[in-house]
């Protein structure tokens, strides 16, 4: 009774999710092994690991856009069949339209949603504005910073107001600093209005200043989730000062010689497959 | 290279080839003419037999018939391309099942259907429409196809996660990547409308610039070939422009080549 009272509470919950894809020459190469997984409304939880572990996997098994070959998925206690409707995905790749401008690419979710045109631009341009763009607003994708794009991607998600947030490495491609201020933004956004995150992640460090919980899964295949912290640090938190303290440091070696060796395996098994290949 | 200088040493190109075929044409060297003029006539003979269309304003009927057919061509071949294009990506079976058709139809010169068109369709415009839109419906039908199939997984699993129903999907994801395919490759199917006509002419009709070089080539008037062929020259030119602008308006979200931060 206890359990599932705890399990309507929370927005993801994966239970013995496996994922499994057949491979070219006939043989199932199974990416994710009985993970088990939950986020609860409001929680911010990273998931580390080495990479080609399948933590994007299991991003993409909470969005609906793949189905697991066992275990189930919850959405607030509802099975999850479709779609996702209650998530909103900030994808690594670039995902935004790029013949439409950064105001179409934001307004383009309520206008799908049926709002009328000229309310989605009002809202999509206070939506820009929110995440530092709104001199951007009629600018082409292609004439944005990669930081700017990721902005553009944040409020295209952010727009409809999503329950759950999902974000697969979605700062992966930016350099060193322009990170940290999108994790800053990131934070200051999630904090106006607790949703709860999935954030995937290679960047151990980044994990840890942003969530609430560390997830960590061992390297690919069979990937599993083999360890699970609590981030005890205070906040609101600024992400660049956040490194310098003593608990920053204490949590970080704690988690990394546990996934040190993960890393390692991960590593010489990419090694060896190239080798062979 | 600013863009006076630019167009200064275009024309010089031109200045400095008219001058070669002029002295070449003109100036006996050790009494004989390197290019004997009943071959190559003179740069004055064409330009003066260039003058005479225009004052006599004869060359108008030519051009019009010539864009008109190349317009149709380019109008009904793109239509088509981009419908069926569409649909075949949209329905692999269908596209599995007419793939070696395509191919065939796409492999045969176009010009082998010149007489069948004229019997078909007679010597009026619809022959030479016909002829260019057999080149212009590959060229667009190709680029559709590969836009519609080529649309970044991601964007697609954006739009999905956005809440995009599979009509929606249509309009703001595989429309408008098909489109930009299709215009780009505006160049190639606006010339290959102009090329279908030209030939077509040539081969069989009472109008249009082919015919008149045809004509020209019938008499031995080396001179009117080569003023048809530089009327013609002009003309692709100006079209050329003409899509450049079109293309610059259409395409202003895409980056320009060596863009770096694309």
């Amino acid at each position: 009774m206890q359990a599932a009272s705890q399990q309507l509470g929370n927005a993801v919950s994966l239970d013995a999710v496996t994922v499994a894809f057949s491979v070219a020459d006939g043989g199932v190469y199974t990416a994710v092994e009985r993970a088990d997984l939950s986020v609860a409304a409001g929680e911010f939880v990273a998931i580390v690991g080495p990479t080609g572990c399948g933590k994007s996997t299991l991003l993409n098994v909470a969005a609906g856009l793949l189905r697991p070959a066992e275990g189930s998925v919850r959405i607030f206690g509802e099975p999850l069949r479709r779609l996702n409707p209650q998530a909103g995905y900030l994808f690594q790749a670039d995902a935004l339209f790029p013949w439409k401008t950064a105001l179409e690419n934001v307004a383009i979710g309520p206008e799908t949603a049926g709002v009328a045109s000229a309310e989605a631009r009002k809202n999509a341009l206070a939506w820009l504005t929110r995440v530092g763009l709104g001199n951007f607003a009629g600018r082409y994708p292609h004439m944005l910073s990669g930081g700017q794009r990721k902005r553009v991607g944040l409020a295209q998600v952010l727009i409809r107001d999503p329950k759950i947030l999902l974000m697969d490495e979605p700062f992966g491609p930016l350099d060193a600093q322009t990170r940290q201020i999108m994790g800053n933004l990131l934070l200051e956004l999630w904090t106006a209005d607790r949703k709860a995150v999935l954030f995937v992640t290679h960047d151990l460090e980044e994990a840890i200043a942003l969530a609430d919980r560390v997830v960590i899964m061992s390297a690919g295949p069979n990937a599993k989730i083999i360890g699970d912290w609590r981030v005890p640090l205070a906040r609101p938190r600024d992400i660049s000062e956040i490194r310098l303290e003593k608990e920053f440091h204490d949590l970080h070696r704690e988690i990394w010689s546990v996934l040190k060796d993960e890393v390692l395996k991960g590593y010489a098994q990419s090694t060896l497959a190239g080798a062979a290949s | 290279m600013n863009r006076a200088g630019l167009l200064a040493l275009q024309l010089l190109i031109a200045v400095v080839l008219i001058g070669i075929w002029h002295v070449a044409t003109t100036v006996p060297i050790g009494g004989v003419k390197l290019l004997p003029p009943f071959f190559f006539s003179t740069p004055y003979d064409v330009g003066a037999r260039i003058v005479k269309w225009l004052v006599e304003g004869t060359i108008w009927r030519h051009l019009y018939i010539t864009l008109l057919e190349s317009v149709l061509a380019f109008v009904i071949g793109s239509v088509a391309g981009v419908m069926i294009g569409f649909w075949f990506a949209r329905q692999q079976l269908v596209a599995a099942i007419f793939d070696p058709y395509i191919k065939m139809m796409n492999a045969l010169p176009r010009v082998v259907l010149a007489p069948i068109f004229a019997l078909w369709l007679g010597l009026g415009i619809w022959s030479k429409v016909a002829l260019g839109f057999t080149l212009v419906f590959f060229v667009v039908f190709f680029n559709v196809y590969q836009g519609v199939k080529e649309v970044s997984p991601t964007v697609l699993a954006n739009a999905r996660m956005l809440g995009m129903s599979e009509r929606q999907l249509l309009r703001h994801v595989y429309w408008p990547s098909a489109l930009s395919w299709m215009f780009s490759s505006l160049h190639t199917s606006v010339g290959f409308a102009v090329v279908g006509a030209v030939v077509g002419e040539y081969l069989g009709s009472a109008a249009g610039l082919g015919y008149l070089i045809q004509q020209a080539e019938g008499v031995f008037d080396v001179a009117g070939v080569f003023a048809g062929m530089i009327v013609l020259a002009v003309f692709v030119i100006l079209i050329d422009v003409l899509v450049s602008m079109v293309e610059k308006r259409l395409l202003v979200w895409r980056p320009a080549p060596g863009d770096a931060r694309a």
